[in-house]
């Protein structure tokens, strides 16, 4: 309250006739420092980042560029990199679908089934939260292991043509799945929960059983919360690159992040590269994302 | 389809009881629906109507007892097994689904060729055909309700289960909605079930009202039977209000009981008492109380009351008085007179009364409150508040 005392300089509120006006951009005015955070950290980067990709190297200097309209880069870094686009699509498709199947029957226990356990289930999804997700993931390496339980098992049973888990294409998605996991169960669970039982009675009255109830019902109205799941796990699982460099190998499990990593901060001259593949894989999720949305997406999408 | 049970007959419920942990929903509940009426279970929130409506549907299931639709015994069959559809008190329409989609959906389900048909002509008995296109959060409260009745309808069911279906409309809805019904019953024939807390709605749509209470039906039978001649106090107060008082039997005057009432001697017929000898409680019913500033004669039962109140209706004035012991009786005076009667708080007065109106009912275990029991503030009850 000080604060206020001490302001012996703040102007007094304009009275009267000024208030219309002030309603009328008040709005915007709330909008300001949002819009310009925006605007500072996020446009001008990604202009600045648009120009650098089309950047030209500047012969006899390695490491040197200068300003161009240079769009070989972007042909250059789809061939070059083309399986490591394949794989990013590939591992965030798995561990979308993976994410999916294990959340959904969670979601739903906890909207229907859970009773009085539902809120320390939802603290169990959101305690992991309170670690930094690097250790988090370090730590699947343990799990997965040549000598951790889950590659023993599989070995024992003899289910694990390769013999290991770490270093290999499962890995990688396992740790992507994990990782999401919780933008998966959220939104999905959001939706259930506001799913009325009576209307789950009301199929079950009018002659459907319980699994086309689901199917007729249940599912459909859950759609918003999948739609958002698939979302919020496939967008950023693309373009992860921190599951595959600590839980994948060197060279057969690599994604497109690691490769604009690589060429961003290892590569000399790397930059306009980078730049391009940014691009790339941010028009290839757009792409993605509107057929789908346009194929599965309902009226609200939340 | 698989399971179904088809079943025709009357619907039978045989001795059961609901339990949840140590409360008793229903208590051993024995009771005949004739097919093809319209029957109403009517009680206060809490006295087992609704959760005998679920065990109906399926929905629950009872712990002891048995229910049949004829001879078939659905006990234990689950809801899609019944040839028993439900209109729920919150329509619990299918959001995703267009209208035309909501009523199809029974159909479908069994395999019904026809089903967009069958929605379309079930949405023509409820008026709403033009809306078939919609989603239901684009439809009012009554429209959806309409919605929900075809939906159930469509199905043909061999009863109709309707669980408080006018709860969330307003007054003048749901007096349209009682009359649509009552004629959808009477055009498709069905049996229809109609739970409702709303005394004047269950007496203007049923053939034959079951007044519940704790778990158990307290008396049953036609709406004008019930109203002339309840069976408990709590009837007496619950289907319209009654002007009740304990009282001892003192005697008998040829047809008729004699009975000590704070103070005053009453006459209840022999056969409109359920009591014939010890403690009894009396009642008469308002309107047919009349009201006088000197004491009629050669009427037949009287009682001296101070006026306590006065409100003008339009139609009738009602008073309420206290009598004698104290207690509080209200008396309706259809507003008949060219001179009006001209009465303030505080004017003594002579109540006078046919003796043949009064009934007696067991006055042990009965919750009887001081006074006249405001039923339900329910649609077309004149307004009845003390006077601040």
């Amino acid at each position: 309250m000080s604060a206020v005392a001490h302001g012996a300089g703040a102007p007094a509120a304009p009275a009267g006739p000024d208030t219309a006006t002030r309603g009328k951009f008040l709005p915007y005015l709330l909008l300001l420092p949002g819009a310009l955070w925006l605007l500072i950290f996020f446009v001008v980067p990604l202009a600045q980042l648009f120009t650098v990709s089309l950047q030209s190297q500047f012969p006899g200097y390695p490491g040197y560029y200068y300003r161009d309209v240079n769009f070989r880069n972007y042909l250059d870094a789809f061939t070059e990199f083309a399986p490591h686009f394949g794989r990013s699509l590939l591992f965030a498709g798995l561990a979308t679908f993976f994410a999916f199947a294990l959340s959904y029957p969670l979601a739903y226990a906890m909207a229907f089934k859970a009773g009085r356990w539902r809120s320390l289930m939802m603290i169990c999804i959101i305690a992991p939260f309170f670690t930094s997700f690097i250790l988090r993931t370090i730590a699947w390496r343990q799990i997965l292991a040549d000598e951790g339980p889950v590659a023993k098992v599989l070995n024992t049973l003899h289910l694990l043509p390769g013999g290991h888990i770490t270093e290999t294409w499962m890995a990688v998605v396992a740790g992507l799945t994990y990782n999401f996991l919780p933008f998966m169960v959220l939104p999905i669970y959001a939706s259930l929960e506001r799913v009325d039982p009576r209307v789950l009675e009301a199929g079950g009255d009018l002659y459907a059983n319980g699994f086309t109830t689901f199917r007729t019902v249940t599912l459909p109205m859950s759609m918003p919360g999948v739609l958002a799941g698939t979302l919020l796990t496939f967008i950023p699982a693309a373009g992860d690159y921190v599951n595959a460099e600590l839980l994948g190998s060197d060279r057969s499990t690599k994604m497109v992040g690691n490769v604009i990593e690589s060429q961003f901060f290892k590569v000399p001259g790397g930059y306009p590269t980078a730049a391009a593949l940014s691009f790339t894989l941010m028009a290839l999720i757009l792409a993605l994302v509107f057929v789908y949305v346009r194929r599965f997406g309902t009226d609200e999408l939340v | 389809m698989a399971g179904f049970r088809e079943a025709q007959g009357d619907l039978r419920i045989e001795s059961v009881t609901k339990a949840f942990a140590d409360f008793k929903a229903v208590d051993d509940l024995t009771l005949t629906v004739p097919r093809g009426s319209f029957f109403a279970l009517l009680g206060p929130s809490g006295c087992g109507k609704t959760t005998t409506l679920r065990m109906v549907a399926g929905l629950e299931q009872p712990t002891s007892g048995r229910i049949f639709i004829g001879n078939t015994d659905l006990t234990g069959s689950r809801p899609y097994e019944r040839p028993v559809n439900t209109v729920f008190q919150s329509y619990a329409l299918f959001p995703h689904l267009t209208i035309r989609d909501n009523v199809a959906f029974g159909p479908k389900r069994r395999g019904a060729k026809d089903a967009a048909r069958l929605a379309d002509e079930a949405l023509e008995l409820v008026q709403l055909p033009h809306l078939a296109g919609r989603k239901p959060t684009q439809l009012s409260g009554g429209q959806q309700q309409r919605v929900a009745v075809a939906r159930a309808l469509v199905n043909r069911p061999e009863v109709l289960l309707l669980d408080e279906p006018l709860g969330a409309l307003d007054l003048k809805l749901r007096r349209q909605m009682q009359v649509e019904l009552k004629r959808i019953q009477t055009e498709v024939g069905l049996t229809f079930i109609h739970v409702t807390h709303d005394q004047e709605e269950a007496m203007t749509m049923a053939d034959t009202v079951a007044v519940m209470n704790h778990g158990r039906i307290e008396q049953m039978g036609a709406p004008a039977r019930l109203y002339d001649l309840p069976a408990t106090a709590f009837v007496a107060n619950f289907v319209g209000q009654s002007n009740l008082g304990v009282g001892t039997i003192s005697g008998t005057d040829g047809d008729f009981l004699v009975a000590e009432v704070g103070g005053s001697k009453v006459k209840i017929p022999k056969a409109r008492s359920q009591v014939q000898q010890g403690h009894v409680m009396f009642g008469v019913r308002p309107e047919k109380v009349r009201i006088h500033r000197d004491r009629p004669t050669g009427v037949g039962s009287d009682m001296q009351a101070t006026v306590r109140d006065v409100s003008f209706t339009g139609v009738a004035t009602q008073y309420l008085v206290t009598v004698a012991s104290g207690a509080t009786w209200s008396v309706y005076e259809q507003n008949l007179d060219v001179e009006p009667i001209d009465l303030h708080p505080g004017d003594q007065v002579w109540m006078s009364w046919d003796p043949g109106h009064a009934f007696g009912v067991p006055s042990d275990g009965a919750e009887v409150p001081d006074g006249p029991v405001l039923a339900d503030v329910s649609i077309g009850d004149v307004p009845l508040q003390d006077a601040p």
